[in-house]
């Protein structure tokens, strides 16, 4: 057993002394498993931070109320009677004024996107006081909050990255109106940050829409009530509305997008996957032909195949290794923090996020480097281990 | 003849290389293949878009819906042909995640607006006669298996019916192919009429006007002339070329849609370098053998031929195989179950993916085949 353990160690450190003499093909090895590695973390990364965005931004003892069959907040409609109910439902968290529900409006404006100068779909959302109450996490950075009836908007500081004339002070023409910028505010990472938000009861006649809104935001008693409270408005005779738990009502939204991400990232980087292998097959077949004659030598002196095996084995999957981590490093420097806005079509505007290289995804690239690594060391291995030693000392 | 023959017989050589380096090309030009279709379809058919239609759109943003009489005042405007409207219903067939667009429009007018959705007159017939009728494209219909006569329902989301039902049913009258290969066959398009007259609110309100221009030159002069008809009214307008609608529509996404291009080119060349590096090696390695045919009376350009013949033939086969294997994998449709409604890999595309094939023979081929040509036997003969 020490000797077979022996036996492998000499052949390893003989092989991996040997890369150096065949750096061309091995280096064309490592640089496509790079590259298959830097796409797969890359592309994945642009979902990765979607979907964080769209974690951060919902709480589990928050609820959303739209008007059933809505599946967003878009599409929904509620009347000023049908908010004014659910308001004062049972299972909602006070504070010293009051439930804390906010009936909102949720509208698009165009604006340019900075990166491409086009108009854009920027989520436009009129409030109600208890907004700030049930999103504890949204708080001003710059400026100061707007002030209720006025023509004031506060703006999330993604949407003043991403778009063009958000900046404080500045004026967004709405209709024949202009509506002042007075305030930029963070939301702990989530999807508020791409939104403007101004008073409800201003934003219902710039869009027409009456004395309606589209959902009410309400933090109820404790994670645990929800289901009480959704039976509750459910069954209310007066109400048709449908409940939905503020974290999986973004889940909900992200599903496309990082279905489309994903679905696609997976595509490319397996197809890339199956061109390095055959990448690092042909590598490994011509480190193992060129060593053929030292091969023989091996077997004629006592060396067992298993030993001969693994070492070439251990060859490829340290060339994947490093390829691997070549890639991963790229993908971290290039992609991670890399920030972009892109349009969400469930929620039909704008996101604003940053790329998200995580642990996990590098953990990911690494091991599917190593598999690449395996597999296009493993026929080669095999084919150095049954070479017949006579024919094979006679050649070259 | 003879040419042929060593050719092939170095193919043979060592024959796991050959076959790994072709399969590699191979990959790469499945790959080379997927990025056409995904840059078409992220386009979303700007190609397609008619030079001479434009789309009017309520200045604030597309959800907001414009009054139906400026179909009226837009036709009045000099140097407009024709002028109609859709509606955006964006209803559910079953779940969510079936999405398509659907659009309640006037049927005739829409027909001579999009000439480019082909019906048979008899399909034209029945859905201008009928009220509850709905052509679909044919993308959709393959889809979800529909046919000429089925009944659908679908679930509206922002459109409920008076007394509050979301369910409106319709009658599959017809189902349209594309007059081009880029043309949307993902549409549901349903009458105005029935729509406005059952829905329970925004009576009399459109989405959006598409206006024919006589003159496609003309079209710059006659949006700026519909946008001024209507400033200051309560609903201003927003007019521009089809082409200028779409490509704002598409440029939503952002850089998104470039990163995952970019990264895409950089892959193709990425596996086209290392290919080429192992096939340039493979005629390094023989130098000695090429020196031998010289010495036997081949000349310069018999070696240079036969080894540059040799690289176009690699990658002709992995190429070739590997755009066709990429068209009909594209064919099957879209590697994301819907989300992207055009997905076809376009012509022009196919003719890219063949020069670059060409191009990848030549260049691999090219230098190891000038070295060969060049060499001088008595030289590479000593190195053996």
């Amino acid at each position: 057993m020490f000797n077979w353990v022996s036996q492998i160690f000499a052949l390893v450190q003989f092989n991996l002394r040997t890369i150096w003499q065949r750096k061309g093909s091995s280096a064309a090895a490592l640089f496509g498993i790079a590259g298959v590695v830097a796409v797969l973390v890359g592309v994945l990364s642009i979902a990765q931070g979607f979907s964080a965005v769209m974690n951060a931004s919902g709480k589990p003892d928050t609820a959303l109320i739209l008007r059933s069959g809505a599946d967003t907040e878009m599409m929904s409609g509620l009347s000023r009677e049908t908010t004014r109910i659910i308001a004062d439902t049972e299972g909602i968290a006070r504070s010293t004024e009051g439930a804390l529900a906010s009936a909102e409006l949720f509208v698009i404006i165009d604006l340019p996107k900075r990166s491409t100068g086009t108009d854009a779909n920027v989520p436009l959302r009129g409030v109600e006081p208890m907004a700030f109450s049930v999103r504890s996490d949204v708080n001003i950075i710059q400026g100061r909050p707007f002030e209720w009836g006025r023509n004031e908007v506060i703006v999330g500081s993604g949407a003043v990255r991403e778009f063009e004339g958000l900046e404080l002070g500045r004026r967004i023409p709405v209709g024949k109106e202009e509506w002042t910028v007075v305030g930029i505010f963070e939301a702990n990472g989530g999807i508020s940050e791409s939104e403007i938000w101004t008073d409800a009861s201003v934003l219902q006649p710039a869009f027409r829409r009456g004395n309606s809104f589209q959902a009410v935001y309400v933090k109820i008693e404790t994670p645990e009530s929800f289901q009480d409270f959704k039976d509750r408005l459910t069954t209310d005779p007066r109400l048709n509305v449908k409940v939905i738990r503020q974290d999986d009502y973004y889940a909900d939204q992200s599903t496309a997008i990082t279905g489309l991400i994903t679905g696609l990232g997976t595509l490319i980087a397996g197809l890339m996957g199956i061109g390095a292998v055959f990448g690092a097959l042909n590598t490994m077949y011509s480190a193992v032909s060129s060593r053929t004659r030292e091969i023989a030598t091996l077997h004629a002196l006592g060396f067992g195949n298993g030993p001969i095996v693994i070492s070439v084995m251990v060859e490829a999957l340290v060339l994947a290794l490093i390829g691997g981590a070549i890639g991963a490093g790229l993908a971290y420097v290039a992609f991670d923090g890399f920030r972009a806005a892109t349009m969400n079509w469930q929620s039909f505007s704008q996101v604003a996020f940053a790329f998200d290289v995580t642990p996990g995804l590098l953990g990911r690239g690494i091991f599917y480097a190593a598999m690449i690594g395996l597999l296009g060391g493993l026929f080669p291995a095999i084919r150095a281990a049954r070479m017949p030693v006579a024919a094979a000392l006679r050649e070259g | 003849m003879k040419f042929l023959k060593l050719v092939i017989s170095n193919f043979r050589r060592k024959i796991i290389r050959t076959v790994l380096t072709i399969l590699s090309i191979l990959v790469a030009f499945i790959l080379f293949a997927y990025l056409a279709a995904i840059r078409q379809s992220l386009s979303q058919g700007i190609d397609v878009a008619g030079a001479d239609r434009l789309v009017v759109r309520h200045k604030v943003s597309i959800i907001q819906m414009l009054p139906g009489s400026y179909e009226a005042d837009i036709e009045q405007i000099p140097g407009v042909a024709d002028a109609t409207f859709s509606n955006w219903f964006g209803g559910i067939y079953q779940e969510p995640k079936n999405f398509f667009p659907q659009f309640a429009v006037n049927p005739e007018e829409y027909l001579a607006m999009y000439p480019e959705f082909l019906l048979s007159d008899e399909e034209k017939e029945a859905w201008f006669s009928t009220r509850t009728g709905a052509v679909i494209g044919r993308n959709t219909a393959e889809r979800f298996g529909w046919e000429v006569g089925d009944k659908v329902p679908i679930q509206g989301t922002a459109w409920t019916r008076k007394g509050g039902q979301r369910t409106w049913d319709f009658d599959i009258v017809g189902i349209y192919d594309g007059a081009e290969q880029g043309t949307d066959t993902t549409q549901f398009l349903f009458q105005y009429a029935y729509f406005d007259e059952a829905r329970s609110f925004g009576r009399g309100l459109v989405g959006w006007y598409i206006v024919r221009v006589d003159d496609p030159d003309d079209a710059v002069r006659i949006a700026t002339a519909i946008d001024d008809t209507f400033a200051n009214s309560p609903a201003e307008t927003k007019a521009e070329t089809e082409g200028a609608f779409v490509q704002g529509f598409a440029d939503q996404i952002g850089n998104i849609g470039a990163i995952i291009q970019a990264i895409l080119v950089m892959v193709f060349f990425t596996i086209l370098l290392v290919a080429g590096n192992t096939m340039a090696q493979s005629v390094r390695e023989r130098t000695g053998e090429l020196a031998v045919l010289k010495a036997v009376g081949f000349t310069g350009s018999h070696v240079l031929v036969m080894v540059l013949l040799e690289a176009m033939a690699i990658a002709g086969v992995g190429g070739f195989l590997g755009l066709g294997v990429g068209w009909l994998m594209i064919s099957r449709g879209d590697p994301t179950g819907g989300l992207l409604p055009i997905f076809f890999l376009p012509t022009k595309d196919i003719i890219m993916g063949v020069i670059c094939v060409i191009a990848l023979g030549l260049v691999t081929g090219f230098l190891p085949a000038l070295q060969a040509g060049r060499l001088r036997i008595a030289d590479a003969l000593r190195e053996l």
